[in-house]
C-alpha cells in the first residue's frame, strides 16, 4: 500500500491507521460520519472525521483517481474554487484506490438547499454560482466533462451562494478551449441537471413551481449570457471609446471577475474592435483585503460587506476623535469592539449553525431590519441579542456540514 | 444512422506538432469501428474531432452527407456512451433511460414506445419500474447504455469506456457492447488501447502510430497480414517474433539458427536485401518431437536453448534467449517500447503444444511454420511479404461473416 499526501500532511497522518485493507463500503470505524443529502456519486464515498476535520474519502480505479488528484491540486493552485484534495492511497492488496479531499466546511449540497425551506426556491442563486464556477473553469482552460449540482457544494456568501467544484474525474485541462469542448460542457451541465432536478421531483422535495427543464435550460442561457458579457468582442468608435472601454471594465469587475489584458485592434474608420482578456483567479479582491487588515477569511461578497461595515465604521470614529484615522486602526478597533462581541456572545448550543462572517452578516442585516422597524438604528450589539433569540435557533441543524464530529448519542 | 468519413484529417496543437497528421478513415454505415494505438498515437484526438471538441486544422469530417467541420457537438447528433453517466435513485429504470427524451419534450406516447423498445433490446423489460438501487453492476451499465440508444443517435462513440471497470465486469460489458452492436446495426467508433478488446470487439480496426494511420483492416487481416513492423508487434499477445537475418540465396540465417525460405514469392520479394527482420507469431512454432513427418517436409527445424517455460494448460510458452547485432537489437528495443512492451530483452516467445516435455536449461529442436512467416524490410519497417490476394479474401470474407452475424441477430429470439 501507498500513500501519497500533500504537504502539510501533518493533520492527515491521523488518517493512516484507517482500515485501508477493507473495502471502503464495508468499514466499520467509529470516526466514520454520515454526511446528509449529498450529492449523488458512481464510486462508493465516505466520510471521516479526524482531528476536529472531516475528510471526503473516494474509492475509484487508481489511474483515475491518481488523475484527480492532479488535476484538484492544479485547480488550487491556479485559485479556482475546488475541494482541497489531501492525497491518494494507492496498492491496497486488489482494491481500487482512494481518493482523499477535505470537507468542505459549513458548505452545502443542493439536496439539502432544496430540502429545507428556509431558503424558498434557492434555484436562482445556485445557478448563478454554478454558472460562475463553470465560468471560471473554462476560462481557465478546464473542460468539467460531469458539470452538475452533485458534483458542487456550496457556500453561504452573504445570502448569495459561492460554487465549488468537489468532483474533477472527467476534467481536463488545456491551454485554452475549443467553441466545441464548451458547448459539449454545457449541454452536459443542462442534461445532469435536469436530471437531478427530475430526481428531487420523484423525491417529492422539489417545490412544484419549479420546472426541471426550464431551470436547465436557464442554466445555458445564463452561461451564455455571462460568457459573452466576459468575453465578446465589440466595436468603438472613437467618440466614446475611452468611456466604453471603462464602462465595460467596471461591469466585468462587478461580475466578480478580474481582466488581464485589453486590446485595440483597428477595425477601420468606424473605430476600433475591443477584445477583452478576461482573468481566471479567484475573485479575491475584497478577500484578500478583509484577511489583510483583520484576518478573517471570509468569501467574497461577505468581506465586501465587512469592509464595508468596517469603513462605517471608521467613518463614526472619525467624527467622534474629530480627526483622520489610519484604517489600519480602525480595522483592529472594529475587530475588538464590533465583530468579536457578537462572536464571543453566541450561544454555545446555536454554534455551528452558520460560519461565523456569516452570522455576522445575518447579524447585520437583522440590525438593519430592526432599525427600519423602529424608526432607529438599534445598534449591533442589541440586534445580535434578539437575533440569537429570534432567528438563529430556526436555522436547521443540518443545512450546512461543519467538518466538526457530530455528538453521539447512543 | 450515418456513414462517417474523413479526409486528410490533420490537428496541430499550437506547438505545431501534428497529434494527428492526414487521416483518411471511411467508416461504414452500421460499420464497428476500432482506433487502436499506443498512447500518443492520436486516436483519442480523432474521436475527438468526430464528436465536435477538437477544432479540426485542416481536411474534413462527413457525418453522413454533410460537413460537420463547424457543427457543434450537441447538433451532430452523436452519442457517447458511458462517459461519466449518472444513474438517479428515486426515478425508475423507465425514467432513467427516458429522461433525454423528456428533456427533448417528445410527446409522451413517443417516449413510452421508444423506451420499451429499448429496455427490451437490452433485457431490462422486468426492471422498468424498479429504482437503480436494486440493479446489479451490469443492468446499471446496460441503463447507461439504454440513454444513449434512446436518442436514437447517428452513430455511438465509445472513449476506452472500459477501462475502469474491473475485470470481471468488463469482460460482460464488452460481451454486452458487442451482441448489441451487430443487433441495432448503429454506426461506432470505439476508442481503445487494449489489443485484445480491438480484436474481439470490431468489424474494422484502424491501427494508429505517431497520428499517422498505418492500416484499416478485419482484425484478422491485421493479424495475418500487417503492413508493417509496428502493426505486427501491436496486434497479438505475446506479440510477433522479430529475429535479424542475414539473406543467403533461399536461406535465412537467423540468432535461432538456418532455414530454407521455400516460398519463391517471398525469396523474390527480399530482392537484393541482405539484411531482413523475420517475423514469426509464437504459435507458429511446434516442438518438432510432436509434428508430423509430413508437415516437417513443409517447415524448418531449429536447434535452440530453452530458458524458461510456462505451461498454462492449454499450452507451453518458451522463452529463447538470442543475440542481435547491437544496431538491429537497438531498433528493436526501441520498437518494443513504442508498443508499451514490457519485453526488453531480445528473445523469443514460442507458444508450443501443452503436451510438450520441453524443459527450462536444456536445448531443443523447434520446428517453424516458415509459410506463415513475414519479411519486414529493417530500414522502412514495411512488410515484404504481405499477400495482397490473401488480403482480398479476408476482407470478403470478413464482410460475409459480419453480414450474417447481423442477420442472425436480427432474428426474433425464440
Amino acid at each position: 500500500m501507498h500513500f501519497v499526501f500533500t504537504p502539510p500532511g501533518g493533520s492527515a497522518a491521523g488518517l493512516l491507521d484507517l482500515p485501508w485493507t477493507v473495502p471502503l463500503e464495508d468499514w466499520d470505524d467509529e470516526r466514520l460520519v454520515e454526511i446528509r443529502q449529498r450529492g449523488l456519486s458512481r464510486h462508493t464515498v465516505r466520510f471521516v472525521a479526524e482531528g476536529g476535520v472531516v475528510y471526503a474519502l473516494k474509492e475509484l480505479d487508481a489511474r483515475l483517481a491518481r488523475r484527480e488528484y492532479r488535476l484538484l491540486r492544479r485547480l488550487r493552485s491556479l485559485g479556482l474554487p475546488a475541494v482541497e484534495v489531501i492525497g491518494v492511497v494507492v496498492d491496497r492488496p486488489d482494491l481500487d484506490a482512494v481518493l482523499v479531499t477535505r470537507f468542505l466546511d459549513y458548505s452545502s449540497s443542493y439536496r439539502s438547499l432544496f430540502a429545507n425551506a428556509r431558503y424558498g426556491h434557492p434555484t436562482d442563486r445556485l445557478l448563478d454560482a454554478l454558472v460562475e464556477l463553470l465560468v471560471r473553469l473554462h476560462l481557465a482552460g478546464f473542460m468539467w466533462g460531469d458539470c452538475s449540482l452533485s458534483n458542487v457544494l456550496f457556500r453561504m456568501d452573504a445570502g448569495a451562494f459561492a460554487a465549488y467544484l468537489v468532483d474533477a474525474e472527467t476534467a481536463e485541462l488545456h491551454p485554452s478551449l475549443t467553441e466545441g469542448q464548451r458547448d459539449y460542457d454545457i449541454s452536459l451541465a443542462r442534461e445532469r441537471i435536469a436530471g437531478e432536478l427530475f430526481d428531487l421531483a420523484a423525491a417529492g422535495t422539489l417545490p412544484a413551481t419549479v420546472d426541471p427543464i426550464a431551470v436547465a435550460d436557464d442554466t445555458v442561457r445564463r452561461y451564455r449570457a455571462l460568457w459573452d458579457e466576459l468575453t465578446r468582442e465589440e466595436i468603438l468608435s472613437p467618440a466614446d471609446q475611452r468611456h466604453r472601454i471603462g464602462e465595460r471594465l467596471r461591469r466585468i469587475n462587478s461580475l466578480g471577475f478580474d481582466v488581464d489584458e485589453v486590446e485595440l485592434v483597428d477595425a477601420g474608420p468606424s473605430g476600433a474592435r475591443l477584445r477583452v482578456r478576461t482573468r481566471v483567479a479567484e475573485p479575491g479582491h475584497h478577500r484578500r483585503l478583509l484577511m489583510a487588515r483583520t484576518g478573517l477569511d471570509a468569501q467574497e461578497n461577505q468581506a465586501r460587506r465587512l469592509l464595508n461595515d468596517i469603513a462605517a465604521f471608521r467613518g463614526y470614529l472619525e467624527r467622534v476623535r474629530g480627526g483622520p484615522v489610519p484604517e489600519v486602526v480602525a480595522a483592529n478597533q472594529w475587530l475588538a469592539e464590533v465583530y468579536e462581541p457578537v462572536i464571543n456572545s453566541i450561544p454555545p448550543d446555536l454554534r455551528g449553525r452558520l460560519d461565523d462572517v456569516e452570522l455576522f452578516h445575518e447579524v447585520l442585516e437583522h440590525r438593519w431590519f430592526l432599525s427600519e422597524k423602529s424608526g432607529r438604528d438599534v445598534g449591533t450589539s442589541v440586534a445580535a441579542q434578539d437575533y440569537f433569540a429570534s432567528v438563529l435557533p430556526a436555522v436547521p441543524e443540518d443545512l450546512t456540514e461543519t467538518g466538526r464530529p457530530p455528538d453521539r448519542t447512543s | 444512422m450515418a456513414a462517417i468519413t474523413m479526409k486528410n484529417i490533420v490537428k496541430r496543437y499550437g506547438d505545431g506538432f501534428p497529434a494527428v497528421n492526414d487521416v483518411s478513415l471511411d467508416i461504414r454505415d452500421g460499420e464497428f469501428m476500432i482506433l487502436v494505438g499506443p498512447s500518443g498515437c492520436g486516436k483519442s484526438t480523432l474521436l475527438r474531432m468526430i464528436v465536435g471538441l477538437e477544432d479540426i486544422t485542416s481536411g474534413e469530417i462527413r457525418i453522413g452527407d454533410r460537413v460537420v467541420n463547424k457543427v457543434a457537438p450537441r447538433e451532430r447528433n452523436l452519442s457517447m456512451v458511458f462517459q461519466n453517466y449518472a444513474l438517479y435513485p428515486h426515478l425508475t429504470v423507465f425514467e432513467n433511460i427516458a429522461f433525454p427524451l423528456r428533456l427533448a419534450k417528445v410527446p409522451d406516447d413517443e417516449v413510452q414506445r421508444r423506451v420499451k423498445e429499448t429496455a427490451e433490446l437490452l433485457e431490462l423489460t422486468e426492471h422498468l419500474d424498479r429504482k437503480p438501487a436494486n440493479l446489479s453492476g451490469g443492468q446499471r451499465q446496460r441503463v447507461a447504455m439504454g440513454r444513449a440508444i434512446v436518442r436514437q443517435a447517428d452513430a455511438f462513440l465509445f472513449d476506452e469506456p472500459l477501462s475502469n471497470l474491473d475485470a470481471k465486469l468488463r469482460g460482460q460489458m464488452r460481451t454486452e457492447i458487442s451482441r448489441l452492436q451487430r443487433r441495432l446495426g448503429v454506426t461506432t467508433v470505439y476508442v481503445t488501447h487494449d489489443q485484445t478488446e480491438a480484436m474481439t470487439l470490431g468489424d474494422r480496426v484502424a491501427v494508429l502510430r505517431k497520428g499517422v494511420l498505418q492500416q484499416v483492416g478485419s482484425p484478422r487481416e491485421l493479424y495475418e497480414e500487417p503492413v508493417n513492423l509496428f502493426v505486427a508487434g501491436f496486434i497479438g499477445s505475446p506479440s510477433m517474433n522479430f529475429l535479424p537475418a542475414s539473406v543467403d540465396g533461399g536461406f535465412l540465417d537467423t540468432p535461432l539458427g538456418r532455414f530454407e525460405l521455400r516460398d519463391s514469392r517471398k525469396a523474390a520479394a527480399i530482392g537484393d536485401r541482405s539484411v531482413v527482420l523475420v517475423g514469426i507469431r509464437p504459435e507458429h512454432f511446434e516442438d518438432a518431437s510432436l509434428v508430423s513427418e509430413e508437415k516437417k517436409a513443409k517447415g524448418s527445424i531449429v536447434r535452440v536453448r530453452v530458458d524458461v517455460t510456462e505451461w498454462l494448460g492449454n499450452e507451453l510458452y518458451a522463452y529463447v534467449p538470442y543475440e542481435a547485432p547491437e544496431e538491429l537489437a537497438a531498433q528493436l528495443r526501441d520498437l518494443s517500447r513504442e508498443l508499451d512492451s514490457d519485453q526488453l530483452r531480445t528473445q523469443a516467445v514460442v507458444a508450443l503444444d501443452a503436451s510438450s516435455l520441453i524443459s527450462p536449461g536444456r536445448e531443443a529442436e523447434l520446428w517453424i511454420d516458415t509459410s506463415r512467416v513475414h519479411i519486414f524490410d529493417p530500414a522502412s519497417g514495411e512488410n515484404l511479404t504481405r499477400d495482397e490476394e490473401r488480403v482480398e479474401q479476408l476482407s470478403r470474407m470478413a464482410e460475409e461473416s459480419r453480414a450474417a452475424q447481423r442477420e442472425a441477430q436480427r432474428e426474433p429470439a425464440g
